[in-house]
């Protein structure tokens, strides 16, 4: 198993608003919108540096919908910033129609997703953002997995011209990957190479995975590990590839099992290479208030949990 | 500015008969509301909007409009391709398959004319408040017109937009309210009533006003100019538009009930005897 190792634990919100700064100093048809979370999406760095490209929304997500829409056929490159909830389910309709459909350059970037929201409950906890997010055709759906991915990708998708949703976190967690790394979109990244099962991961449980990886080790089983930050455009081929070889996969999430990007993962082997699949993910429950880490815990979103669906689907190979 | 109404008129005829022949050549869609803006689309495009029919999407330069009650699709594409946007014969393929035409105006399918995708009610405010925001930014002073129906301001949405806009100084934009009184239940006072909507919008800080004649295009004109005199200055326009729907054909007016119902054979017939051939059919 190939070794991780990290010097700081930070949010992966801060991730964006340091990379929604960078990306506002690459190109200066960058603007952003928020409803009225400025401090929650850490924006104010972009705010400071650039007042006249920021517009504060007020508690109308619909309306930041559609305005970051208008603001596209004028060349601008608007980044929208509210929690998750407020960025798909609330808004389900607008982004359907003004954003979608009409193939407008957004970037809708959505913090507090799942349950690392925390204390707040389950009326803040989207568990649904990803399903939600991933049926409307054209939207590019990121979900990177820490303070330096995250602010790579937020750079990369100021970029790429279309619709897009990218989904952070409120908590800190270890942040392990490279902080010159380039984001490629849609490209899977390969953390470990092993031959016994595959672990897919997406977000806060690639960390996850890897702490689960080191425990297989000790078991015995060589566990290869996959970072999947986009779950669409889905690298089928980075997966398809390595269950040919291990002959199962487990997928990890902080979303409902229905959905997400477990069921992607299922939809691409039932396509082109029928294999058995476990599913680290919510059991198609609300959540509820608590630490982060007592939530993931008692929702089965953990190390733990990975290991564990890693030794039932491993039986389950023929 | 010298206007030829009588020469808009004749081409507001042409557009009406264009509706009442659009919807029943697919027997659906919207001739109610469509017919009851006629003058204010063709005032808009043959008057009062500097445009480009060679359509590019961001509008730099130009002045841009949209359509937020995106169902009065045929009174737009009929003025779009009357404009030159695309050929008038297009028009026969309105929402029927493989047309770019669709039931409600969409950019999916590339037709020119159109920014951004509506149908799903109150989002075209905000929408026009963005691209209004964008010329600010790149230093356009063109200007930003959307249409909203009177029925459609029962959505929350346009109230969240209308909140916006006066915070912000959007004085480049000028809004108007199909206000005919009628949505598809009923009379918008039974389904739910709209109350002192001049009221509302003056207490939301907008320039507020009203063009009594909504079907009459001398007023309609006037009124529009009046509109753009009023832009520049710290507040966004909105004009509260009096219009009757089915204006033009007598049986389709004073009713709701044309609102989205296609005229039948007979119907187009008597439909068409109201309204002279005044640019050639498609």
């Amino acid at each position: 198993m190939k070794k991780y190792t990290f010097t700081e634990s930070k949010d992966t919100r801060s991730g964006f608003g340091a990379g929604l700064l960078e990306a506002g100093k690459q190109n200066e048809n960058v603007v952003a919108l928020c409803a009225d979370l400025v401090g929650s999406l850490k924006m104010d760095a972009f705010i400071k540096e650039f007042p006249e490209r920021f517009f504060q929304i007020g508690i109308a997500e619909a309306n930041m919908m559609g305005i970051a829409a208008g603001l596209t056929i004028g060349g601008k490159i608007p980044f929208t910033g509210t929690f998750a909830e407020f960025s798909t389910a609330r808004v389900y309709d607008q982004v359907r129609q003004s954003i979608a459909y009409s193939h407008k350059n957004v970037k809708i970037c959505a913090s507090h997703a799942g349950l690392t929201l925390g204390e707040d409950g389950a009326t803040h906890q989207t568990l649904e953002d990803i399903g939600l997010m991933k049926m409307l055709p054209g939207m590019v759906v990121i979900n990177p997995c820490d303070f330096n991915q995250t602010k790579a990708a937020t750079i990369a998708i100021a970029q790429y011209e279309g619709p897009v949703y990218l989904r952070f976190g409120r908590p800190v967690v270890p942040n392990f990957t490279p902080a010159d790394q380039t984001f490629e979109i849609g490209k899977a990244v390969l953390l470990n190479e092993g031959k016994d099962v595959t672990i897919i991961a997406t977000g806060h449980l690639v960390w996850e995975a890897i702490q689960a990886g080191e425990e297989l080790e000790r078991l015995g089983i060589d566990a290869e590990i996959i970072n999947i930050h986009t779950i669409k455009p889905l690298d089928e081929e980075a997966i398809l590839a390595s269950v040919k070889k291990t002959g199962c996969v487990v997928t990890a999430e902080e979303h409902n099992r229905l959905g997400g990007l477990g069921d992607s993962v299922a939809q691409v082997l039932a396509k082109n290479w029928p294999a058995p699949q476990e599913y680290v993910a919510v059991d198609d429950t609300f959540g509820e208030s608590g630490t982060p880490a007592q939530l993931m815990d008692k929702y089965g979103l953990n190390a733990s949990s990975i290991v564990a669906a890693v030794q039932k689907v491993i039986s389950r190979k023929k | 500015m010298s206007v030829d109404i009588n020469k808009l008129e004749q081409t507001a005829t042409q557009v009406r008969r264009d509706i009442v022949r659009m919807v029943h050549g697919c027997q659906s869609g919207h001739p109610g509301g469509s017919l009851g803006c006629t003058d204010y689309f063709v005032a808009l495009y043959f008057h009062a909007m500097k445009h480009d029919p060679a359509f590019k999407l961001n509008g730099e330069g130009e002045d841009l409009f949209f359509l937020s009650n995106g169902h009065i699709s045929p009174v737009f594409y009929s003025t779009l391709a009357r404009a030159g946007y695309f050929p008038v014969e297009e028009l026969a393929t309105f929402r029927k398959i493989n047309s770019r035409l669709q039931g409600h105006p969409t950019t999916h399918e590339g037709l020119p004319g159109i920014r951004i995708a509506s149908g799903s009610l109150g989002q075209g405010l905000s929408a026009a408040i963005g691209a209004a925001q964008a010329k600010k930014l790149n230093k356009d002073t063109n200007l930003v017109y959307v249409l909203m129906g009177d029925g459609e301001l029962q959505e929350g949405q346009v109230w969240e937009a209308a909140m916006y806009a006066p915070h912000n100084k959007v004085d480049n934009l000028i809004a108007a309210v199909d206000y005919n009184g009628a949505q598809i239940d009923g009379a918008t006072e039974q389904v739910l009533s709209l109350g002192n909507l001049r009221a509302k919008w003056e207490a939301f800080g907008w320039d507020v006003m009203e063009v009594e004649k909504g079907n009459d295009m001398a007023s309609v004109v006037a009124g529009i100019e009046e509109a753009k005199s009023r832009t520049g200055k710290g507040k966004p326009v909105i004009i509260l538009l009096h219009t009757e729907m089915g204006s033009g054909v007598d049986f389709m007016m004073g009713t709701h009930k044309w609102h989205g119902v296609a005229p039948n054979d007979e119907q187009l017939t008597i439909a068409l005897n109201q309204l002279p051939v005044t640019l050639g059919d498609y």
